[in-house]
């Protein structure tokens, strides 16, 4: 439906006397403040979750495109010169920023969340492992492994290319997931509040038929109903919005659970301007819902 | 201003009028007589545009109905004053407001029409029970509050369908006296009544012009009205 600005307008200032033509009671009040508020509730969490997954995808993306292992999987009694020799292959690959051979107490914590904090490192055949940083630019992945294969004959590379893409591509499905939920949750929000107009245009069909007796245009009619649904609309989308900003808000911070995704659902830096937009685009879907559904039936009355 | 001109109207397969021809000029005071269902108030609806005429001709203020938008219609409301029968008003507004309706929906400003406003609620007796709402209304007031909801804009003409059927004897001559008060300011008047009594009471004092209904055609009444 075409936006019309004149309308808009008429809607922001109002008519005291307009509002007051419609009967200021019934249940369709309740049905679309109701409605409103638990879309809009629904809507920031879906807003939040969009938001949350794009930035894991990001994340995701960056960090580990800039990173990679080699991992020397050698006898003890070679172990120190094979880690010797690929770091010294590293230092000389372009595209690597640094290399360093982990310690014997960071590789035991990386595998204590799985065999305990007592591991006896120096009696299991644990591989060494070398963490890469790379460049901007990034490295030459193929062409580092053909020399580590020739001069490290231990060493295996890992660019995390294997399981990275389908992190990064499961993050941003559900980040497309959220945004179809969004735009799920307007379409319904625009159906149930069509339906609340239609029912509240049919139960007040007395109130219009006096209006139209005494000279009122169909556009007169429907500014009543179309102002008194939006603002409607507005005030229970408010209301949910700020429930569900509560209910993120109330989550616990990543830095009292650990795994940071279901705790770094809320809002940060500009995208906390996107919860007050909620309310104000469920008022829009309830004036152009209203404004169709007032015309339509507006014009099916005899 | 108001013109047929051999309308017919059907309504359900069944034709209620037929070979109607009325014009209503300004400052003429008519009244349409005939049986309950002779067709009286679908008349009335021709008369202010609710309803299409069948076949025939109707020209509202010289325009062809058939032609006319649904805002093309609101101004014809705006120019024509209705008392209904049962009222019909807006029962969550006071009566004051209920009588300002016509002003509201065309955007005149209230404030600036206070001072009339007032004088009408006078007018028609109802000072006192300006901010009751409609349903505390007894028959006789609420008629009286919905002649002067049909006035407020001054219309040109004015219809009204059995204004004294739910009053006494009393209030249907205080009626009729706001009524013809009207058509001396030159106004036209259309009513359609079956008091016989009230007919003969109004030609005591105006040029009234009698019509019936019968077997679905307009007809002058006899020269006993």
């Amino acid at each position: 439906m075409k936006l019309d600005i004149r309308a808009l307008g008429d809607l922001l200032i109002g008519d005291v006397q307009a509002d007051r033509v419609v009967p200021p009671t019934g249940f369709t009040a309740w049905l679309t403040l109701f409605s409103a508020g638990a879309m809009a509730f629904l809507a920031v969490f879906a807003l939040a979750l969009s938001l949350a997954t794009g930035r894991l995808a990001e994340r995701w993306g960056d960090e580990l495109a800039r990173t990679a292992t080699v991992r020397i999987s050698a006898p003890e009694a070679q172990m120190a010169a094979q880690t010797t020799a690929a770091l010294r292959v590293l230092e000389t690959t372009t595209g690597v920023a640094r290399a360093r051979a982990l310690d014997d107490a960071e590789q035991a914590a990386l595998l204590e969340p799985w065999f305990g904090p007592d591991l006896p490192l120096d009696q299991l055949p644990i591989p060494r492992l070398i963490e890469v940083i790379e460049t901007g630019d990034g490295f030459d992945a193929e062409g580092l492994r053909l020399r580590l294969q020739a001069e490290v004959p231990g060493a295996v590379l890992d660019d995390h290319t294997r399981w990275r893409a389908p992190l990064v591509q499961a993050a941003d499905r559900l980040r497309l997931l959220g945004w179809l939920s969004l735009l799920l949750i307007g379409g319904a929000t625009a159906a149930m509040i069509t339906l609340a107009a239609n029912a509240a245009l049919a139960a007040n069909a007395q109130v219009i038929q006096v209006l139209r007796l005494v000279g009122a245009r169909d556009s007169y009619i429907a500014r009543a109903f179309v102002r008194r649904f939006t603002l409607r609309a507005l005030g229970g989308a408010a209301i949910g919005t700020a429930l569900a900003c509560l209910a993120i808000l109330a989550l616990p911070s990543t830095d009292a659970v650990a795994g940071g995704f279901l705790t770094g659902l809320g809002f940060q830096g500009w995208h906390r301007l996107w919860p007050p937009v909620v309310p104000l685009l469920a008022a829009v879907v309830a004036f152009a819902a209203t404004r169709t559904a007032a015309h339509k039936t507006l014009e099916e009355m005899p | 201003m108001i013109e047929l001109e051999d309308v017919a109207y059907n309504y359900g397969g069944g034709e209620l009028l037929s070979e109607v021809s009325l014009s209503l000029s300004p400052g003429s005071f008519h009244f349409l007589t005939g049986p309950s269902g002779a067709g009286k108030t679908t008349l009335l609806k021709l008369c202010y545009g609710a309803l299409v005429p069948t076949s025939g001709q109707l020209r509202l203020f010289g325009q062809d109905r058939r032609e006319m938008a649904r805002d093309d219609i609101a101004t014809v409301r705006r120019r024509v004053g209705v008392v209904h029968q049962d009222c019909q008003f807006l029962d969550h507004l006071s009566v004051e407001d209920n009588i300002a309706l016509p002003l509201s929906v065309s955007g005149r400003d209230l404030l600036a029409e206070g001072a009339n406003l007032k004088e009408l609620i006078g007018w028609v007796g109802l000072r006192e029970r300006a901010k009751a709402r409609p349903p505390e209304l007894s028959g006789g007031e609420r008629q009286r509050a919905a002649l002067a909801r049909a006035v407020i804009m001054s219309p040109d003409v004015i219809l009204a369908d059995e204004p004294t059927g739910n009053v006494d004897w009393e209030m249907s001559q205080r009626l009729l006296r706001l009524l013809i008060e009207l058509n001396l300011m030159g106004k036209t008047i259309l009513i359609a009544t079956h008091d016989l009594a009230l007919i003969r009471a109004a030609k005591a004092h105006v040029q009234a012009r009698v019509l019936r209904i019968a077997a679905r055609r307009l007809q002058l009444a006899g020269a006993d009205l």
